[in-house]
């Protein structure tokens, strides 16, 4: 692994006149023997790119922040190793932002006034996503979330915010709905976290499900500081077909035990979210129930049997097995179906900033410009979860998504959605905004 | 009021106006910042520092005016300031609410109902979400976030904006302490029965004091809204109502400047121990265990106690 740059130390020296001046000759002389653009390169090339990157390491994203900052740390030592980004190293500042907004607001601050990084990333978290954005945008920093939230691309932000690396849950649930109303079944019950994450699932399923020829029978809400939810189930009508689920957080593991004491053996057809069971080893005690139950994934968290080299060569090089858990710990298990999203939004800063052929935060403008103008996205070693479209318009990237069944406490995928099949109407167009 | 007192507190006011010419761009940001959250601490520390008020619900008068001030922008397009007034009404009419009746207990049962007030208001944004966009929060839209021709978003702008409303709270608490009124409260922060003996109400005291607090603290939520463009849950969450009592407990309960310097010292420790170890935390908790064993006071406490016998 190349490693990365850190900050270059500097030391208090006390040079004489004599040796400065002979310096500043010495420098001028050599200076005028290059052509104009080798004096710019050389003086460009010492610096390295600087990524300043918002990492959730405390609050409740500290499980996936630590898998963003591996992510991240890999996917920079191969752009290092591959020669930087316009042949200058590439160095990731990490701060912690709490998953606060207001902290998250502050770090993009420092990034962009102390720090002196191009460009801000990696920030998860939708409440801390809508809360920093408008700063990135007052900062003229280009920030790059990794958040899978619909705010981007509803045109509540601004143009300097871009998610180019990671699909949205408007696209992923209108991604599932044909598989749940036509393998699964038409009446579909929901249950859903009584807060902001369930209700991008609760505004957009209805109106998926009904397009695909179904009907959302009962919406469950929950509320976040619940610790048991047996009062619950009985709620559930009995005509339903599916129950699509999507509680997260440290309650999850009883919601799936307590569910599976209620049904028992004769259940309906279950589908949910991987985001509930993220970091979480499935073979963990009470999740026996889940077996032949459906989960959608981002990326697949299990190594399967058909996967292509440069996703082998991406879970190698971020260090997982073949079960999604760090190769040095097992039980350490992976954010798999976000924090690929790291790994190619770098990428396509890398890609970004050769296009607009970037050399100092003077730029900036310009590299949000040659992303805005990027479309099809094929995939490959830069693009390991699989082909998509970058729509320059809305600042929002369209991926396959996949449906994985448990079998045998693994996940295995049982169908792609095409990154085609994602796609929704402009609800935004960013390029027609001012910087 | 002493000129000794005056020139101090103009002078930390003065000194902030110079800031704002010399100040780096990352240190110039988080002034602003620090300003307008100390505003918070100013209006906590009326009611904690000055009455006995122990409350952990002041989040929600916060989040009163930050949604107040917000919801009226963001649904109605009313500009900046008039939005901020509606803000510190909202915080106003909540506090007189929530006065009347958590006010009806005392020490820890205060402490208690507050906390659940503003665990009912949290929830109550979370449940409103249509409205209030939950816990994501909402972005205010940039062309109402500016007071005639200035633009808020502007840095400078922002930071005499914060140093103007910052000025204000202060001089208002120390006018405030120094005042008979001020006084009473004092007194009722001491021995509230020995006050109600020399024929003090001391009921519609409290009241008002929890009123001035929740509206100053309203004041800056509505100023942060407006200043930083954003409005979330999670300024009304518990760690919101902890966060005043920590910078007033460092700054020095029962101190006018005490507010400020909790505030400044607590984000400086941050951000300063996150530059030398992932594990922050450690480093500020041992920090502020040092401080609560050696100036339990708080640091203006501590002058107070060794140097300064009348600071206010």
């Amino acid at each position: 692994m190349t490693e990365i740059p850190s900050k270059t130390k500097t030391g208090l020296i006390s040079p004489t006149r004599r040796g400065a001046l002979k310096t500043l000759a010495a420098g001028a002389g050599a200076a005028a023997t290059m052509p104009l653009w080798a004096r710019y390169t050389s003086a460009q090339s010492a610096a390295p790119i600087k990524i300043g990157f918002g990492k959730h390491a405390t609050g409740i994203g500290a499980a996936y922040g630590r898998w963003y900052e591996r992510t991240s740390v890999a996917a920079l030592a191969k752009i290092n190793a591959e020669g930087g980004i316009n042949g200058r190293p590439v160095e990731l500042v990490t701060e912690d932002d709490g998953t606060d907004p207001r902290r998250a607001a502050e770090v993009l601050e420092k990034f962009a006034n102390q720090s002196d990084c191009d460009v801000a990333f990696g920030t998860l978290f939708s409440h801390v996503v809508v809360g920093a954005a408008p700063r990135a945008g007052e900062l003229k920093l280009p920030y790059f979330v990794v958040s899978e939230g619909h705010h981007v691309a509803s045109g509540m932000l601004n143009r300097w915010t871009l998610q180019p690396g990671i699909t949205d849950v408007k696209s992923q649930i209108s991604a599932m709905a044909p598989f749940l109303t036509g393998t699964l079944g038409k009446k579909v019950t929901m249950i859903y976290p009584d807060y902001a994450f369930g209700y991008d699932h609760r505004d957009n399923l209805a109106p998926a499900i009904e397009a695909a020829g179904g009907e959302v029978v009962a919406k469950i809400a929950i509320p976040p500081t619940e610790t048991s939810f047996t009062k619950y189930f009985p709620q559930i009508p009995r005509d339903t077909d599916v129950i699509y689920h999507v509680m997260i957080g440290p309650a999850v593991l009883t919601f799936v035990k307590e569910m599976g004491e209620f049904f028992g053996p004769s259940r309906p057809e279950i589908f949910g979210f991987i985001d509930s069971l993220e970091a979480t080893d499935l073979t963990s005690p009470g999740l026996e129930f889940l077996d032949g139950t459906y989960f959608w994934e981002g990326n697949p968290r299990y190594l399967q049997a058909d996967a292509p080299d440069y996703v082998k060569a991406y879970r190698d090089a971020v260090g997982l097995d073949e079960n999604g858990a760090s190769v040095s710990d097992p039980s350490d298990v992976s954010t798999s179906a976000h924090m690929f999203g790291c790994w190619e939004t770098l990428h396509i800063i890398k890609a970004g900033m050769e296009a607009a052929g970037y050399q100092s935060t003077a730029d900036r403008q310009k590299l949000v410009e040659a992303v805005e103008v990027m479309s099809m996205m094929e995939a490959g070693p830069a693009h390991p979860q699989g082909t998509k479209m970058f729509n320059g318009k809305t600042h929002q990237v369209f991926g396959p998504q996949y449906i994985s069944k448990v079998e045998g406490g693994k996940l295995s995928v049982v169908k792609t959605v095409p990154y085609e099949e994602t796609i929704y109407p402009d609800e935004v167009d960013y390029t027609s905004m001012s910087f | 009021m002493s000129r000794k007192d005056l020139t101090l507190h103009l002078g930390l006011v003065a000194l902030l106006f110079a800031l704002h010419f010399i100040l780096p761009a990352y240190h110039h940001g988080i002034f602003a910042r620090v300003m307008v959250l100390a505003v918070y601490a100013v209006g906590y520390n009326i009611a904690f520092g000055y009455t006995g008020l122990l409350s952990l619900g002041h989040a929600m008068f916060f989040a009163a005016g930050m949604y107040g001030m917000g919801l009226v922008s963001y649904h109605f397009g009313v500009p900046a300031l008039p939005a901020w007034f509606v803000g510190v009404a909202c915080a106003a009419a909540l506090a007189f609410v929530v006065g009347l009746l958590a006010l009806r207990t005392q020490d820890v049962s205060f402490m208690i109902v507050t906390l659940m007030f503003a665990q009912a208001a949290y929830l109550i944004i979370l449940y409103f979400s249509e409205v209030t966009r939950g816990d994501d929060g909402f972005v205010i839209p940039g062309a109402l976030r500016a007071i005639g021709p200035f633009d808020l978003s502007d840095e400078g702008t922002r930071y005499i904006v914060a140093w103007i409303l910052f000025s204000t709270a202060l001089l208002f608490s120390l006018w405030l302490v120094r005042h008979p009124f001020g006084r009473v409260l004092v007194a009722l922060r001491e021995n509230e029965e020995r006050a109600r003996l020399l024929g003090y109400d001391t009921g519609r005291r409290k009241l008002a004091s929890l009123v001035i607090s929740g509206t100053i603290s309203g004041a800056a939520g509505a100023a942060y809204a407006g200043l930083f463009g954003y409005v979330g849950g999670s300024f009304a969450g518990v760690q919101y109502s902890i966060f005043a009592l920590l910078w007033v407990l460092l700054g020095g309960a029962g101190t006018v400047l005490g507010p400020f310097i909790g505030t400044l010292f607590m984000f400086y420790l941050i951000d300063l121990a996150t530059e030398v170890t992932e594990a922050y935390m450690l480093i500020a908790g041992v920090v502020l265990v040092l401080l609560t064993l050696f100036a339990p006071q708080g640091i203006v406490g501590e002058i107070r106690r060794r140097l300064w016998k009348d600071l206010p």
